[in-house]
């Protein structure tokens, strides 16, 4: 069954997104708690991600943005099948690869591709460079024109690294190098899908563009398709055609990034939005939200939409119902949004939104005097 | 509420005198490869009631111009040169006895990462007590009370109850609130934050800095604020100095600094961030090139080696002599100053909308 895996050639032509190349639904992954004595039983659950849904189309770029612990990187290595779904299925190209098998994902795995978010801990630190970017075509079997140490040089002259480094280890380069020999492996099977997971944030800022710059070319030259997870949402904007937004496992909002960043629609897009501190935009200009405490557990999330517990506008109705994703009126097509009372399609806002209680105390006690 | 009073000086908010000088201060440490100079001729001053904002890489020497200020460096390892005044008391020279008497309070430190620098054998009401029981003299009770009545203060809910919690029961942003208390418990005069949200999500990131922001104007400190993000400096600080391998390559107030940078450095940082609103057909511009190891850092100016206006600047000045900073606003560049005012018209403002 597996033969037929094998896609039409689709690397150098324009990107085209009608077609989808990743399909995935009601996707859940709950890590099992144990607990008790002598007999471990299973207590609960860590629910990682509670059935999401989201397509990837060929050469498209799609982000996943939120906080930490909203399930973000947990979805991208349930796509590469790092880990094993609770629920849910993956369609890539037609076929479900939800449960396959290691000898069924096998000619998938090398059409998947992962970046991973720290290049210090991704490379192994006794393999040269050669080896560790020739290592998934032995792996697979692959053998390219003029031998694997051809490809490995011409990988390393796409991602702006010296060819003669071939023989060099990973402590011989910065952070940022590291990561474009990260990226390099990666190219390294001709891939249809790569899901970078925080490719950027372990970098620091002057080398942040080097490397967004480099995935963008990627993208658009080979026409691979993007899974780019992050929490920076600067990034994902320049990075991503089309946006997710995550919160505790779930997907509250996603759409066309001028949707999501210019039209949002959800309290939680709202709230993150306004957070992000940027510079240049003077505080008048836009909104001001500050939520009141953290992200809850996920082992034990609230009812109803999940983002009740934080949100100034909750009713009952939050509480007892789970709102669905839907296209609510006014909005763009593929812009969807889980909320039972959304916010309107803009970024500004006439009075502040503060939940936080100390905040709340200070503010009013300047405002006293 | 119950109101602070605070027991020392109030602070003069016009503050003409600064309150702390850095002067000249060199910092080195050897090591198996060499002497790795961190911190290289740094001079700034920090008023009363004021922020401070630094900005810079890893390894630009942000984070060990500060703990030399509050003497964390470690003496047997490291030399440090140069003079460090703290409402006219020399740093640099003062016994370890001395300084003990100072760090959490008059000065107070808030770290990047609230998991590590909390200790995770003692509750969190004793750790916020201690100090204020060393340093004012207190009982328990009194201490305890101050530092339930702090722990409110920055937002902990029911704080009677988490008083005699652990590190480990604390979320990550109730944790840096608990740093934060901690940090206040003495009415610090100078407040050092390296990178203190840095570990935390956005959301949390803006109620923390609001709260430091409201803080400060009731406690009146001196606030340093180390950060490598230019987004959150530029809500935080009224001042911004901007370190490159060990020297402060740019100075002024945050408008100034951000929206007419005068040092290259300053432009390739900005260029290089996506923003929120900016075209996104605008590919970003990168730096080139990689930070400069302290082992062996370049000669002349440290940034030459990356810079991409070096040509405009004749002969090899930029890689023999080191640019000075003036006082006051200004850049460590050897560029011309109408050479900054045409290149970042021409080729610097337009990326940068």
């Amino acid at each position: 069954m597996s033969d037929n895996l094998t896609l039409p050639e689709q690397q150098g032509t324009a990107a085209t997104s009608s077609e989808t190349l990743l399909e995935v639904k009601g996707l859940t992954k709950h890590f099992p708690i144990f607990g008790g004595f002598p007999i471990k039983r299973k207590v609960g659950a860590v629910q990682a991600v509670d059935g999401i849904d989201l397509t990837v189309g060929y050469g498209e770029s799609v982000g996943l943005v939120g906080e930490s612990g909203c399930g973000k990187s947990t979805t991208g290595r349930l796509i590469t099948r790092l880990l094993e779904p609770t629920a849910g299925s993956i369609t890539y190209a037609g076929q479900d690869i939800t449960h396959a098998s290691r000898r069924q994902l096998a000619p998938v795995r090398s059409e998947i591709q992962m970046i991973f978010q720290d290049p210090y801990s991704s490379l192994n630190p006794r393999q040269t460079v050669g080896t560790i970017i020739k290592s998934p075509m032995e792996v697979n079997g692959i053998e390219p024109e003029g031998g694997r140490e051809k490809k490995v040089r011409e990988l390393l002259e796409l991602v702006g690294l010296n060819p003669e480094h071939y023989n060099r280890f990973p402590h011989e380069f910065s952070g940022g190098q590291r990561q474009r020999i990260g990226v390099a492996r990666a190219l390294a099977l001709n891939p249809k899908l790569i899901v970078a997971d925080e490719p950027v944030s372990a970098l620091d800022v002057s080398i942040q563009a080097q490397v967004v710059n480099l995935l963008q070319e990627v993208q658009k030259e080979l026409g691979i398709a993007f899974l780019f997870i992050a929490h920076d949402l600067a990034i994902v904007r320049h990075f991503s055609q089309r946006v997710a937004v995550m919160y505790l496992g779930k997907v509250v909002e996603v759409g066309d990034r001028e949707s999501i960043y210019n039209r949002p629609r959800h309290p939680y897009t709202h709230a993150l939005l306004s957070a992000v501190p940027e510079v240049g935009i003077e505080d008048e200009d836009r909104e001001r939200i500050r939520l009141a405490g953290d992200v809850p557990s996920p082992i034990s999330p609230p009812s109803g939409c999940r983002f009740r517990t934080r949100c100034w506008k909750a009713q009952d109705k939050c509480a007892s119902e789970e709102p669905p994703l839907v296209q609510l009126s006014g909005n763009r097509d593929g812009h969807l949004t889980a909320c039972h009372f959304p916010e309107d399609p803009t970024t500004q806002r006439d009075e502040d939104v503060v939940l936080d209680p100390a905040l709340k105390v200070l503010e009013e006690h300047a405002s006293e005097d | 509420m119950t109101t602070l009073t605070k027991t020392e000086g109030t602070p003069a908010p016009n503050g003409a005198e600064s309150f702390l000088s850095v002067r000249d201060l060199k910092v080195q440490f050897s090591t198996e490869d060499g002497i790795v100079r961190a911190v290289d001729g740094l001079s700034f001053d920090v008023e009363r009631g004021k922020t401070l904002g630094i900005v810079g890489e890893s390894g630009s020497g942000k984070s060990v111009t500060n703990l030399t200020v509050l003497g964390l460096h470690n003496p047997r390892t490291s030399t440090v040169d140069g003079e460090i005044i703290l409402d006219g008391k020399e740093l640099v020279t003062a016994k370890e006895k001395e300084l003990e008497q100072l760090r959490g309070n008059k000065m107070a430190m808030i770290f990047q990462d609230p998991l590590t620098a909390l200790s995770p054998f003692y509750t969190v009401g004793r750790q916020l007590s201690e100090p204020f029981m060393k340093h004012r003299g207190a009982s328990k009770k009194e201490a305890k009370d101050r530092a339930i009545q702090m722990l409110e203060k920055v937002g902990i809910p029911q704080p009677k109850v988490r008083f005699d919690d652990y590190p480990h029961q604390f979320s990550g942003g109730m944790r840096q609130r608990a740093m934060i208390a901690m940090a206040l418990m003495c009415d610090p005069d100078l407040l050092i934050a390296d990178e203190p949200t840095t570990a935390l999500d956005v959301t949390v990131q803006a109620q923390i800095l609001d709260l430091l922001k409201d803080l400060q104007q009731e406690f009146g400190s001196a606030i340093i604020f180390i950060t490598h993000d230019l987004g959150v400096i530029s809500h935080m600080a009224d001042d911004l100095l901007v370190m490159y391998a060990g020297r402060a390559v740019e100075r002024g107030s945050v408008r100034e600094v951000l929206h007419e940078p005068k040092h290259p450095y300053t432009w390739g940082l900005l260029s290089s961030m996506p923003r929120l609103d900016g075209d996104l057909d605008e590919k970003l511009t990168p730096i080139p090139g990689s930070p400069p190891s302290l082992l062996n850092p370049p000669s002349g100016c440290r940034f030459h080696p990356r810079c991409a206006f070096k040509d405009e600047v004749q002969g090899s000045l930029c890689s023999d002599t080191r640019p000075p900073l003036g006082e006051g606003r200004a850049s460590a560049c050897h560029l011309t100053a109408e050479q900054k005012q045409t290149i970042f018209i021409d080729k610097i403002q337009p990326r940068l909308r």
